[in-house]
């Protein structure tokens, strides 16, 4: 027989994660902290709504882009937090998480051999979806001396004149690093200066610790040459809805709803009712989840501190990524042991790029009960490498 | 800090002040100065543990007691909410809007001494009107707590 299958698809390598996950759950007594996902149920005000909707009798598809009255919050709600306006109408889609929009909208961007810069490093779809578009990915890899931002300079060296999309995925999974509106300052003014466009995945902004999230698309001339991709997932809980959204220039909107049509027509009904609640009536949730994963954050960071344990302080999204170098040890190799030795699951770094090698993603979507074990767990399992 | 202070404390009294500095991000010293302020201030009144007394074997029959009163002269609702507060078996005493004026948690060992209560000591103050007893038959959910809930982690593993 033939083989059927895609020289393309079979290009991509499968996720480092996978590998991992498998080994886990092999283990029915570990304690897992590699879990991507809130672990806060959706606020009921806002499942009681879908309920509602189901009641209804909304069980229909409803128009390509969304329900419109969604996307009016959506349009409304990044006028309240980054001060830019985007036609309900004409520049939003409502899209099956925020994955999907990083899918289609670099399919809606490249043509073959258009290079993609994706700084790692960061979450493990932008470089299979660029790949299966035709794109050529140039990795930039981050430093933890700049705090895993993108730096000016580091950009400037990636550019060249094939470069077509920047990746700017922050906050960041799995650094939890952000980028403030000084260090987006620089970078906007290269993006204009080079004529780039930029996808920024935006999922984690609500959970920034330090400060308000700045928008890159807050800054002057890059509302025009930006796809803005945030959702429901992480600020409101809702991972299990596959709810998303993206903002971006009507051309590329209309070019990306051609393919959403097609693949997707379009995203659950019943998780769009729903997010219309979440951004109508959710702050206070959003206030609360964050304020308990700052403390989190702050138990994390002090963990690591007393245990004299390597790790730069991220002020976003759920993740912390200390530095396991001085072990002499693969972050695959650390993770692996660890998981066996003392049943705590982490990331190896390395699942999210190559320059993750040497760092361990550690989430702190867990009650503090559990993160308060596992840390136990981490500073016997480091004292006995240092012995 | 303080709001998020009172909302760690609230849900776990037992918390030690290390702790709170650490999940506060704040100075030891800090956080036990600002405890001592809110309990003088009379804005941390107790700490307490929550308890179902159902899943033990001491007998324990809790009412809910709405009553109407009168008020007279120079008398308020203060004075009579004090009248009847003062007795240890009442857990609370709430002025409550609506069809009537005083909700009254009572917690007796038996249906008797609770009906004894309201005949003897509630209904036969002056001020008291009436009163309508409701005896509470299981707890569900209290201090924001759910009671019977286990809680269960039904996320995958690892996830990216």
């Amino acid at each position: 027989m033939r083989d059927f299958l895609s020289e393309r698809v079979k290009g991509i390598k499968p996720s480092g994660i996978r590998k991992f996950f498998d080994i886990v759950s092999e283990m029915k007594d570990a304690i897992s902290l590699g879990v991507g996902e809130p672990d806060f149920e959706t606020p009921w005000h806002i499942r009681d709504e879908g309920i509602y909707a189901f009641e209804k009798g909304k069980t229909f598809y409803t128009s390509n882009s969304g329900l419109l009255p969604l996307r009016e919050e959506i349009s409304k709600y990044i006028i309240r937090t980054q001060g830019v306006k985007y036609n309900p109408k004409t520049e939003i889609l409502v899209t099956v998480g925020g994955s999907e929009a990083i899918d289609i909208g670099l399919r809606a961007l490249l043509n073959n051999g258009d290079e993609v810069i994706i700084p790692q490093p960061s979450y493990v779809s932008y470089a299979p979806c660029s790949y299966l578009a035709g794109g050529k990915n140039v990795y930039i890899n981050l430093k933890s001396e700049n705090d895993f931002r993108l730096m000016p300079e580091e950009l400037k060296n990636a550019i060249t004149e094939k470069t077509k999309v920047l990746i700017l995925p922050y906050p960041n999974n799995p650094t939890g690093a952000i980028m403030e509106k000084s260090d987006l300052e620089k970078i906007a003014k290269i993006i204009i200066d080079n004529d780039i466009f930029v996808i920024s995945d935006e999922i984690y902004s609500e959970l920034t610790f330090k400060g308000k999230h700045t928008s890159i698309v807050s800054f002057e001339g890059l509302k025009d040459r930006t796809l803005l991709i945030n959702g429901f997932s992480k600020s409101y809980a809702m991972t299990g809805w596959r709810l998303g959204y993206c903002c971006g220039p009507e051309e590329l909107i209309q070019q990306m709803t051609k393919i959403h049509q097609y693949a997707i027509m379009c995203a659950p009904t019943i998780s769009q009712y729903a997010a219309v609640e979440a951004l109508k009536n959710g702050e206070d949730d959003v206030k609360m989840m964050r304020e308990s994963y700052n403390q989190r954050r702050r138990f994390l960071m002090n963990s690591f501190k007393k245990m004299n344990l390597e790790c730069f302080e991220p002020y976003g999204a759920f993740y912390v990524f200390p530095c396991i170098k001085e072990f002499g040890m693969t972050s695959e190799e650390f993770a692996t042991r660890f998981l066996q030795e003392e049943k705590v699951a982490a990331v190896p770094g390395t699942a999210f790029g190559d320059s993750g090698e040497g760092y361990l993603r550690i989430s702190y979507a867990y009650s503090l009960e559990k993160l308060k074990i596992s840390m136990e767990r981490l500073e016997k399992f480091i004292n006995k490498l240092r012995a | 800090m303080k709001e998020q202070l009172l909302s760690i404390l609230e849900k776990n009294s037992r918390i030690g002040i290390n702790e709170l500095a650490v999940l506060l991000g704040k100075e030891e010293i800090e956080v036990a100065n600002e405890i001592k302020k809110l309990e003088e201030e009379r804005v941390i009144c107790g700490y307490h543990t929550l308890i179902d007394w159902e899943k033990t074997s001491l007998e324990k029959v809790t009412a809910l007691i709405e009553v109407r009163v009168t008020l007279q002269r120079g008398q308020g609702f203060d004075k009579i909410a004090q009248r009847i507060y003062n007795y240890p078996e009442v857990k609370s005493v709430y002025l409550i809007s609506g069809g009537f004026d005083l909700m009254v948690t009572l917690e007796e060992k038996s249906l008797k001494e609770i009906a004894a209560f309201v005949s003897d000591k509630l209904s036969t103050l002056d001020n008291v009107l009436s009163t309508g007893t409701h005896f509470i038959l299981k707890k569900y959910k209290d201090h924001g707590t759910i009671l019977d809930k286990i809680e269960e982690d039904s996320r995958e593993v690892v996830t990216p």
